[in-house]
């Protein structure tokens, strides 16, 4: 497999903060990874490094295989980081050829990105007559101009509104399934959820898992369930091989899976038992609940 | 080359203050060349600006590099506007994340400082014929292009100034405040003169340092060019003063900007080096 971005032992460290702290992984071709952390955890530092932005203070990073240098294998990235930048007195399509002069390409596909992002009709609107959401589909079709082999998107839905956060969403939904390499920065879970195969967790700048998204907890799952008689559904589930710790909270019962049982399973053992359950549903840990659990277990 | 002062000249066009800015200064020194034209009437007194003698050749090329000079914080404004925008902006950032190198983008604002000088310095090169056939009381070739060292001093003395507003503009990255930077500069040159006063005491060896100064370096490039006057001289001569000096461009000095060229530039590439953007 071909390895887009290489990074080992990166650290960066500020006057006060360690910012990013021995993080090392790699970026296949052809996948989609999330960098999942809390605000300030050193993701978009980590971004800025690789992007020549912000300077590492050791270890080391390559981008395909180190045979281009960072400048040049940058004009074969698409990038855009946390908030749209571009020059406010220029129209969008001016704004584009820009980004194609720098990196020395023709303008040729400067109507077809626009219009994948939906802003073709406000071509030769200014920049500045934008609303954020506009903005940040500008960024995204700039960052695409060039086919890039590999999208870095640093929170890309930032402070949009739901629909705005919704067309982000639904336009990399598009670019993922077109094979492109996305490298997403969030510390929105459910966004890295939807959309990654692989996920980087960091928090503090310390890498706490580096794998694919459905290795991260090797779980069962969990139950949620309910019925009139609760008492007699906990004694009952109590009971099951199959099943550990039984919590009560916010009007509803969760237990944890210990083997694999399916909801079916449940619902037969407990109607033989003469309970009848008027809500059972079967949940995968959610990424949320791994992410807690997570950084939960760092701070101890 | 050519794709970085193209990126550069449509980040300069496309902005209306600067463009505005640009063509203003252009037509301040178009206008200047109707300086020839202005005749004074005092009754039965006709007193031309021609007739000053400063529009001969080739004393002319003295006065119109001297007077040229004075409009650079025009273009002062632009350059330094241009480099505080890309920080404000945050487009220096994209910039280089898109592929540009910190060296380009150093080198794509250098190249349009040698450019806007250049410009100028042609501008100027032919307003100064113009106006120097139209007017001037010798025009013999010989004459006319005699003296000329005056433009590669105005090239060299508008590249030195604007060097220092693209490293004044990566150091305080705020346009307004990068202006009041070099002010101060300048302020704190004229004490540290005033310093060297008090300690020698003697014009010459204050000189002989203060020549060195960034500012002080580029304005010595061209001097006054009024006490080559004809008429000031013969006044000057009435009035006792012995004769004026005619000192020329220094090569020196010409060299001592060169080296705060260098200077200013590989300081602002370094400081770009170095910053977390």
């Amino acid at each position: 497999m071909e390895t887009i971005l290489s990074i080992k032992n990166l650290h960066k460290k500020y006057k006060y903060v360690h910012a990013v702290n021995n993080v090392s992984f790699d970026i296949q071709k052809g996948n989609v990874y999330g960098i999942l952390g809390p605000n300030g955890s050193g993701k978009s530092t980590t971004l800025g490094i690789v992007l020549n932005v912000v300077n590492k203070t050791s270890g080391d990073f390559e981008w395909f295989s180190g045979k281009l240098t960072t400048s040049e294998a940058l004009k074969k990235v698409g990038a855009i980081i946390e908030r749209p930048n571009f020059y406010p007195y220029m129209t969008a399509v001016q704004n584009l050829q820009l980004v194609c002069k720098i990196k020395g390409i023709g303008f040729e596909k400067v109507d077809e990105k626009l219009a994948l992002v939906g802003l073709l009709e406000r071509k030769d609107s200014h920049f500045r007559t934008f609303s954020l959401g506009m903005k940040q589909r500008l960024a995204i079709a700039s960052a695409l101009l060039n086919d890039p082999e590999i999208l870095i998107l640093d929170e890309p839905t930032n402070g949009l509104d739901p629909q705005g956060i919704h067309q982000i969403r639904d336009i990399i939904k598009v670019i993922a399934a077109k094979g492109t390499t996305i490298l997403l920065a969030s510390h929105l879970l459910d966004e890295v959820e939807k959309v990654c195969s692989h996920v980087v967790v960091l928090q503090k700048g310390i890498i706490l898992y580096s794998g694919r998204v459905d290795a991260m907890s090797s779980g069962e799952g969990f139950l949620e369930i309910d019925s009139a008689d609760r008492k007699a559904l906990k004694s009952a589930l109590s009971d099951h091989p199959g099943i550990g710790n039984i919590t009560e909270e916010d009007g509803k019962i969760t237990a944890v899976l210990t083997q694999a049982v399916g909801a079916s399973d449940i619902n037969r053992y407990l109607f033989e038992k003469g309970i009848t359950v008027s809500h059972l549903v079967k949940r995968k840990t959610s990424l949320e609940e791994q992410f807690l659990n997570l950084t939960e277990k760092s701070k101890k | 080359m050519k794709r970085l002062i193209s990126i550069e000249l449509q980040k300069l066009w496309q902005s209306r203050a600067s463009r505005v800015l640009i063509i203003i200064y252009f037509s301040l020194l178009f206008f200047m060349a109707l300086l020839g034209a202005i005749n004074i009437d005092f009754g039965n007194i006709k007193l031309g600006v021609k007739d000053l003698g400063i529009l001969n050749f080739p004393i002319i090329w003295h006065i119109t590099a001297y007077l040229a000079s004075w409009f650079k914080l025009f273009l002062a404004i632009v350059i330094i506007s241009m480099i505080a925008n890309e920080y404000s902006y945050g487009t220096l950032k994209q910039n280089l994340i898109d592929g540009l190198t910190k060296k380009e983008f150093i080198a794509s604002k250098g190249f349009t400082v040698l450019l806007l000088s250049g410009t100028s310095t042609l501008f100027v090169f032919v307003i100064t014929l113009v106006l120097g056939y139209s007017f001037s009381s010798f025009t013999e070739t010989s004459i006319v292009f005699s003296r000329m060292e005056y433009l590669p001093a105005y090239f060299l003395k508008l590249a030195g100034f604007y060097s220092i507003c693209l490293f004044a503009g990566i150091l305080v990255k705020r346009s307004a405040f990068a202006l009041g930077a070099i002010f101060v500069w300048w302020i704190i040159e004229k004490l540290m003169t005033l310093a060297l006063w008090f300690i020698f005491h003697s014009g010459d060896k204050i000189d002989a340092f203060s020549r060195f100064f960034p500012l002080e370096s580029m304005s010595n490039l061209i001097d006054e060019p009024f006490t080559k006057i004809g008429i000031v001289r013969s006044a000057g001569q009435a009035m006792g003063v012995p004769k004026f000096a005619d000192p020329g461009v220094s090569f020196l000095s010409m060299f001592i900007v060169l080296c705060w060229i260098v200077i200013f530039v590989l300081s602002s590439y370094r400081l770009l080096q170095k910053r977390d953007l």
